[in-house]
């Protein structure tokens, strides 16, 4: 499970000054259970995942991430973490198949599983066709799908994905949360972020709306939009946000 | 440390820049050609060149021929260059070229050496300074008016009745006592061990540059910093790849160069056994050329990582390593420069301590105190260097810079 308590993170910027990227945001996320992190440009989205992957290190606050603390484990969470971020980003000049061979051997796996496990993710992905193949010949769908094989293949309890379904289309945005759905299902604990209202609503537990790096609301997509006494998300994402202001 | 993530970072990365054409180009591609067509093309370029001037028999002018017939007939049968009519615009073609100098003889010039009058005459050659060519015709003249001058100067002496050896009291004669091989040393010492530093630098350049800011280009290394691997890990493996294209490259243009010079249809090898000056690698001073070279590509290798990791892109970091290759430049030509020999504190320096070590050895000269200093310091410089790269690897401000 995730547990991030009053995470804070600051950055300091030459010409912006200080900047509060993540103020105080706490939330849980458990086993089984889809959480998303819905928030517009710049909200603290990523800052937000990076925090909980250990890439950088909270200014206040922590989070237990599988039972381990970020700060002062950082080695025990990040092995049983798979973590997608934003972009596409797939070494060119690797094929699939030792893309995701490389990031097995990171994770210390025993090269017999890990074999098996490849061979497995790119069948259940449909990458077998493409697996020889070099990586920056692949569609972009096909190199989202093979970044989220590689996420996948020491088989993480905890999965923290940055909008994976950012600038691919209707059909392989869908196979992307149709997996995500089956991770969910194997009692994986999935976070992720994402812009997109009807993405969120139809995939998530439980729904977290961050705006300017502060936790706004946060619950079950139907109870946040009673709350806002609306029937849409969007509609009730927008009020939330302006509420504030 | 877990040096099984460290082998499998090393390998992945090894396997990606073989692949990448920049790296082959400047790891493999480069070396291998360097050094044949250097001193090879080079060479032959500027032999030919030399020959072709020196073959050429150079066309003079004499003026005021009527003053000194005598002297005119000699000139017009020298072999050494052709004597052509006398034209007034003289000046004009010599600055054209078309002339290659010519000799003013001043009027009543043979009467003078008759009567023996002083002040002497004064003959004057007109040329075209740091003109090559035109220099070739000012020695050939020169010589051909030094020997008439010997020659009125026997007939001198003859008339007094004095032998002309009064005139030489003793000669002058010049030995070298080098050893060809130092001399090939003193020769090459200063174009090999600045090829070879170049070299171990620009082998590991492009790898360095692709493997960190390239990687933060693409936006790959978040994923990795999300593995359980350690930074320390991370940057090891990194730059263990490094340190390999870096020393493959030393390797390469090592056995380029060696190749160069030993197989039979380069024949450059025959060319300068027989000469005074032997441009002969043994396969000692290679390996000890190679040792001292190790300590320069790890610091080259740490110090490439720690700058390039610095950059958000390729071009980024290109513009942060170009000043480098500067650096690495000045210490590597100053070992060129005359007077410029090894002592204890130039062997700190690093860089150009290496070059004069280099340039020991292929002379045949080992100073194994200061080697030993030379070695060590190199050491030094090389683990500060890994160090700040393992440093700015686990700077968050350096990895995510916006
Ligand atoms: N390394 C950094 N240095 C300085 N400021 C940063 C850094 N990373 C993020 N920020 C700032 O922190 C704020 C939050 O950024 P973040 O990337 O977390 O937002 P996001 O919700 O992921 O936005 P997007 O939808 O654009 O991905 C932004 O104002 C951003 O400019
Ligand atoms: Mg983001």
């Amino acid at each position: 499970m995730i547990a991030a308590d009053r995470l804070v993170k600051t950055f300091r910027d030459r010409k912006r000054g200080e900047i509060r990227a993540v103020d105080g945001v706490s939330f849980q996320c458990q086993p089984g259970q889809i959480y998303g992190l819905l928030g517009a440009n710049g909200a603290g989205k990523t800052t937000t995942l990076r925090l909980l992957a250990t890439i950088l290190q909270p200014t206040s606050g922590t989070a237990q991430v599988a039972g381990f603390d970020v700060t002062t484990q950082p080695g025990e969470v990040r092995a049983r973490i798979g973590f997608l971020s934003t972009a596409t980003a797939l070494y060119g000049r690797l094929t699939a198949r030792e893309t995701i061979e490389y990031f097995g051997r990171l994770n210390g796996m025993d090269e017999e599983l890990l074999q098996q496990r490849a061979t497995a993710l790119l069948e259940l992905l449909e990458l077998s066709q493409a697996a020889h193949g070099r990586c920056d010949k692949l569609s972009t769908g096909m190199k989202q799908k093979v970044s989220i094989a590689r996420t996948l293949i020491h088989d993480p309890p905890v999965m923290i994905f940055d909008e994976p379904t950012l600038g691919l289309d209707v059909m392989s945005a869908r196979a992307i949360t149709r997996f995500i759905r089956e991770c969910r299902d194997r009692q994986k604990t999935v976070l992720f972020s994402s812009h997109v209202m009807s993405e969120v609503e139809k995939l998530c537990d439980r729904i977290g709306i961050l705006h300017q790096g502060k936790l706004l609301a946060e619950g079950p997509p139907a109870e946040l939009k009673a709350r806002a006494g609306v029937a849409d998300l969007e509609d009730a994402f927008v009020r939330i946000v302006e509420g504030l202001q | 440390m877990n040096w099984r993530r460290i082998r499998t970072v090393f390998r992945k990365e090894l396997v990606d820049a073989l692949r990448d054409r920049r790296t082959i180009i400047s790891t493999i591609i480069v070396p291998i050609i360097l050094f044949p067509l250097l001193t090879i093309g080079f060479g032959a370029v500027a032999a030919k060149a030399v020959k072709k001037m020196s073959q050429e028999t150079p066309s003079v002018m004499i003026l005021g021929a009527e003053y000194a017939p005598d002297l005119a007939a000699q000139l017009a049968t020298n072999r050494a260059f052709t004597v052509t009519k006398p034209r007034a615009n003289y000046v004009a073609e010599i600055n054209d070229k078309q002339l290659r100098a010519a000799v003013e003889i001043p009027p009543g010039f043979e009467a003078a050496l008759l009567a023996g009058n002083a002040p002497p005459p004064e003959i004057k050659i007109c040329h075209y300074a740091s003109e090559m060519r035109s220099e070739f015709a000012v020695r050939a003249l020169q010589k051909a008016l030094l020997d008439y001058r010997d020659q009125i100067v026997a007939k001198r002496l003859r008339d007094k009745g004095m032998n002309s050896d009064v005139l030489r009291p003793f000669e002058t004669l010049q030995q070298n006592v080098a050893s060809a091989k130092k001399v090939g040393g003193n020769l090459l010492g200063g174009l090999v061990p600045y090829m070879l530093i170049l070299l171990c630098l620009v082998g590991a350049m492009n790898p360095a540059m692709d493997i960190t800011a390239g990687e933060k280009e693409r936006g790959t290394i978040e994923t990795i910093l999300a593995s359980p691997i350690t930074r320390l890990e991370l940057v090891l493996g990194k730059f263990f790849m490094v340190l390999t294209m870096s020393l493959c490259t030393t390797v390469i243009s090592l056995l380029s160069y060696g190749l160069t010079f030993s197989l039979p249809f380069f024949a450059l090898r025959e060319l300068t056994k027989s000469g005074p000056v032997s441009l002969d690698l043994s396969l000692g001073s290679v390996l000890s050329l190679f040792v001292l070279v190790v300590p320069l590509a790890i610091m080259f290798s740490g110090l490439l990582l720690a700058t390039s990791v610095f950059a958000k892109s390729y071009k980024e970091a290109q513009s942060y390593v170009s000043p480098l290759m500067a650096l690495v430049i000045i210490p590597a030509v100053a070992v060129m420069m005359p007077g410029v020999d090894l002592n204890f504190s130039l062997a700190m320096i690093p860089i150009l301590n290496v070059s004069l070590v280099c340039k020991e050895v292929l002379s045949g000269t080992y100073h194994w105190g200061l080697i030993s200093i030379v070695f060590l310091s190199s050491c030094g410089y090389a683990a500060i260097a890994l160090s700040l790269a393992v440093h700015f690897f686990k700077k968050e401000a350096v990895l995510f810079r916006s």
